[in-house]
């Protein structure tokens, strides 16, 4: 079965301080997405690769073309859905992770990563413990637990940024660049907590540079190039 | 539309205020498109206008624009706090969502100011009464709500400071003697007193230095989390927005320009105005 389906997706830019210049950061864009598949999202920086993760999550609006995600209640064309749709989509199923940590100032890592948990578990202890197993895990020092994660070097800010995303159990994750700027044996944390969610049934959109990352956990990759597809295969593990 | 199209708790269809005297090219000729909100032809002027939109419980949706925008006017007609000129808004816990609710009398109108709803302004002046001490200000509001139990009401009064952390030692001071962020803090105390459903926050951290600013935030933030409020934050300030809220309203001379997700105005917005707000912020 189909969880996505992205048809004719393009995006365009205006540029409004430099006289209007148009920006096509995609165009026409055609593919399937497997529930439970992981795709790998790939292509020099500035070929779209964000950009088309950013229009599935609705942070950007696509300028034309569908994206047919098949929910818990039916299909939802994410370009088109009313807001209240997405919000909902966003606090039950679908989760977004960026490359760079943006957090609410002030709050705790163990609050930061449980931030989603939040807003469905009424029990902030259970939650709580569920952030702190997660943390022990990634290997984030004790000591930062209950820090600002504003103030972490990258590493750290990367591993509280996957923990808040993978802690959601989403049923479909976007997730830019997991494991940029990790050292080897975190970063076999994070791709196991990633095949982890997978083998519960989650579909992961990834994108990453590494060539490791994507050979562990990609189904199929799609290279893209100046907002366009170029190639669609299968992984070399299959 | 959405499966849950229903589920909204304020629903706010067109809603429109016009000062002077309007005629019927008023509305035709203000707005964006003429960067103004000043009628040529009558001189009125068309403080916000076809202002709809519906709210759900728990969202937190965000106002921003520029001066004069018509944002405050916005919340202070759902307030009560000015008269309507058109338009209609419906509050789901009151009358579940049958009656219209800027047309009642005045008497409904106080019912569902003081029981459902909360206010939190820019100015403490305008929220609180300064001759009164500040648990006689959280008083008033649960006595309006027709709680007369003298002993209950310092007992919530007490809760309540405590929780947006005002010394309860100073709950018989009045608060023209605090500070600006504890007069803001007594402030939202009295706004949640009767744990309203809906609470109005218009430019709460204006005029505030940022460290006092950062605790009201955080104390919104939280009040949000535990409680569920629904709010509406009227605020030129971005970086309020982009913390507090899920949608976000770009309002122009008294006009809804773009609605949407408040990371998708932020990154990609789509009117023009829209667009150099969020560049203005660099």
């Amino acid at each position: 079965m189909n969880i996505l389906e992205v048809t004719h997706l393009s995006k365009d830019f205006n540029l409004h301080i430099l006289n209007n210049k148009r920006i096509e950061a995609l165009k026409d864009i055609n593919f399937t997405m497997k529930e439970g598949e992981i795709i790998g999202l790939t292509g020099k920086s500035g070929s779209g690769k964000s950009s088309l993760m950013k229009c599935l999550y609705r942070t950007y609006l696509a300028s034309t073309g569908e994206i047919i995600y098949l929910s818990k209640n039916g299909p939802v064309d994410l370009v088109k859905a009313d807001d209240h749709r997405i919000i909902d989509l966003r606090k039950n199923e679908i989760t977004y992770c960026s490359q760079f940590l943006s957090v609410i100032p002030r709050v705790s890592a163990i609050d930061v990563v449980c931030e989603h948990l939040f807003r469905v578990e009424k029990d902030k202890d259970f939650a709580r413990r569920q952030s702190k197993e997660m943390l022990e895990q990634l290997g984030l020092p004790y000591e930062l637990w209950d820090a600002f994660p504003v103030t972490f070097s990258g590493g750290e800010q990367q591993r509280i940024n996957v923990a808040r995303a993978i802690i959601a159990k989403p049923r479909f994750l976007l997730i830019d660049e997991p494991t940029a700027s990790l050292d080897a044996k975190t970063k076999d944390v994070v791709v196991d907590m990633i095949l982890q969610l997978k083998a519960q049934g989650t579909s992961v959109l990834v994108i990453s540079h590494d060539e490791y990352t994507l050979e562990r956990l990609c189904d199929r990759r799609i290279d893209l190039k100046f907002g366009e597809i170029i190639s669609e295969e299968l992984a070399t593990n299959q | 539309m959405s499966r849950n199209a229903d589920n909204w708790l304020l629903r706010v269809t067109n809603l429109t205020k016009i000062y002077g005297e309007p005629n019927e090219n008023t509305i035709a000729l203000t707005g964006p498109e003429f960067n103004s909100n000043i009628c040529p032809e009558t001189e009125s002027i068309v403080a916000c206008a076809d202002i709809s939109f519906d709210l759900y419980p728990g969202e937190v949706l965000g106002i921003v624009g520029e001066s004069g925008s018509g944002k405050s006017t916005v919340v202070k007609l759902l307030y009560f706090d000015m008269e309507k000129t058109g338009g209609a808004a419906w509050l789901k816990p009151y009358a579940d969502g049958n009656i219209e609710m800027l047309s009642e009398s005045n008497q409904k109108k106080r019912f569902i100011r003081n029981n459902l709803m909360g206010m939190v302004y820019q100015n403490p002046r305008d929220g609180l009464n300064f001759n009164f001490t500040s648990g006689g200000n959280i008083a008033e509001k649960l006595i309006m709500a027709g709680n007369y139990h003298v002993g209950e009401i310092r007992e919530r009064a007490s809760d309540l400071l405590t929780k947006t952390e005002v010394p309860v030692l100073r709950m018989d001071d009045r608060p023209a003697n605090f500070s600006g962020g504890m007069q803001q803090r007594v402030q939202i105390s009295k706004a949640i007193a009767n744990n309203p459903p809906l609470l109005f926050l218009d430019e709460v951290t204006t005029g505030l230095d940022v460290s006092v600013q950062a605790k009201v935030l955080d104390l919104i933030r939280e009040l949000q989390q535990d409680l569920g409020i629904a709010m509406i934050v009227v605020s030129h300030d971005l970086s309020v927005i982009r913390m507090l809220t899920d949608r976000t309203i770009v309002m122009k001379n008294g006009r809804i320009v773009e609605s949407g997700l408040t990371d998708q105005i932020l990154q990609d917005p789509q009117h023009e105005y829209s667009r150099l707000l969020v560049s203005s912020l660099l």
